[in-house]
């Protein structure tokens, strides 16, 4: 039985074409996923994110048990609405998932995880809070709608009262704030400027009509996932999963090592690895001849072979970018090889990250 | 419903072709083709002057999605192919039947058209897919 958002009627009005992602029925595209990754480079596009599971953990050891159950430290979080991006890990120190937690209080904080990891994560962090004094509330009773691009809080701002604009005006990246009826968060998977919105579903198709209205252009996941690539940002299931440490997936700047003494689950294993110095590295690679990067094709280095983890066509950069898992002695500049098709192409290793706020990075 | 145009024949795996009456046909894949493709990013065309078989793969689409190979619907030699492509590889989403056109064929027997589908034939065959 396949899930349907809040905003599924709207996705069908506008013409989407839907697939089954995970079991939900989402929207692919709407007719171009080129126009609509152009869209949110240019001006403001918006996707429909109600699929993702929102959980409130809340009570005295709300803090303890984040500061133990994920990589990245919440005591670094002291302003109400801040936020930060963190890995969560197995004892094996592998990652479980990826998610955005949001702090108001000690005793108050919300997570945003991945919908295709919905049941795996909520058993996991019910587990682990065994001894800890709190409760874990997954709200389902919210939409989710991202709205990026150059002009997205612009738009944003049209549909605003005078007092939310004061609230929302001049926030920094990766904060979030309750405006009425409105959670508003500066985050977003695409390198642009914009909010990502927890909206209570009965006013949601509204929402999302009165954008429309504005002229800002509904966009699926294919645009989603060209857009989130060229920006660098890994999604979980390609980039990592749970064979895969966080070192070798571009999250290590995720790891909070102090205090020392901060018992997170796979710290023992990350600081072997650490010391170790062996686990491979997630790069960045580019073809400029024709042709397009796909994820498990093979990389041919020196230092021995790696794998793309997710590979596409870049529609602002005009040619085809990926991330790769290659050994750890690659370094940004190296030519090296990708297995396409039965023959080898060269490619370029940069850095994990190509488009930001429309501009090239590398 | 996609478009099939009556006056086209078609081949099971996607193409369609254009008899331009004077032993040369007209050869793309069809709007049924590029609406499963997604927007097309690269097109690898045949190089003119290339002999061909019908059946042979020749040609490959490139969308954002997967690479797909594009089957020569009949046999002769490439007499034309469609450098718009290089810059515009969108059309052949936009004009599948038009703009988009991939390669022209000189036929080395006439007869290979009857053997082709005709619009009914592969509306049936997409129908059944």
């Amino acid at each position: 039985m396949t899930n349907k958002t809040v905003l599924h009627a709207k996705h069908l009005a506008s013409g989407a074409k839907m697939v089954d992602f995970y079991g939900w029925e989402m929207p692919i595209n709407y007719g171009s996923q080129i126009e609509e990754h152009n869209a949110v480079r240019q001006n403001a596009g918006m996707f429909d994110v109600s699929h993702m599971t929102i959980v409130d953990i809340q009570g005295n050891d709300a803090k303890a048990f984040l500061r133990h159950l994920v990589i990245n430290d919440v005591a670094k979080l002291t302003v109400p609405g801040k936020a930060l991006y963190t890995g969560m890990l197995n004892e094996e120190g592998g990652v479980i998932d990826d998610l955005i937690i949001y702090f108001f209080t000690d005793t108050n904080y919300r997570l945003v995880v991945n919908s295709a990891t919905r049941e795996k994560d909520l058993a996991w962090m019910n587990k682990q809070a065994n001894g800890f004094d709190l409760t874990i509330t997954e709200r389902p009773e919210f939409g989710m709608i991202a709205v990026q691009g150059p002009q997205a809080k612009a738009k944003v701002a049209e549909l605003l009262t005078p007092e939310q604009i004061t609230c929302v005006e001049g926030m920094k990246p990766f904060f979030g704030v309750q405006v009425g009826d409105l959670f508003i968060a500066t985050t977003g998977y695409t390198g642009e400027d914009g909010y990502e919105i927890i909206v209570p579903d009965n006013a949601a198709e509204d929402f999302w009509q009165k954008l429309l209205d504005l002229g800002v252009a509904p966009c699926g996941l294919g645009a989603r996932d060209t857009l989130r690539l060229e920006a660098g940002m890994n999604l979980y299931g390609l980039d990592m999963d749970e064979t895969v440490s966080p070192i070798a997936a571009n999250m290590a700047w995720t790891i909070s090592w102090e205090p020392s003494d901060r018992n997170f689950i796979g710290r023992d294993v990350l600081t072997e690895q650490k010391a170790a110095g062996t686990q491979p590295k997630l790069v960045g690679l580019i073809l400029t001849e024709k042709g397009v990067l796909r994820s498990h094709q093979a990389v041919i280095t020196e230092f021995g072979n790696g794998e793309i983890t997710s590979g596409s066509f870049s529609p602002t950069l005009g040619h085809s970018i990926a991330l790769a898992r290659v050994p750890r002695s690659v370094k940004v500049g190296d030519i090296v090889e990708v297995e396409m098709r039965k023959k080898l192409v060269k490619v370029e290793v940069t850095k994990p990250s190509f488009v930001r706020h429309g501009k090239k990075v590398f | 419903m996609s478009n099939i145009p009556s006056e086209l024949k078609y081949a099971a795996t996607h193409e369609w072709v254009r008899d331009e009456g004077n032993g040369i046909v007209t050869v793309g894949i069809t709007e049924h083709a590029q609406d499963l493709l997604g927007d097309m990013v690269f097109v690898e065309l045949p190089d003119v002057g290339d002999s061909v078989n019908a059946g042979d793969d020749i040609c490959v689409a490139e969308s954002v999605k997967a690479a797909s190979d594009i089957y020569a619907p009949v046999t002769g030699e490439i007499v034309e192919v469609n450098e718009a492509l290089e810059d515009a590889p969108e059309l052949v989403n936009a004009e599948a039947y038009d703009g988009g056109w991939l390669f022209k064929v000189k036929l080395a027997d006439a007869a290979e058209l009857e053997k082709l589908l005709d619009a009914t034939a592969y509306e049936n065959a997409i129908d059944e897919d």
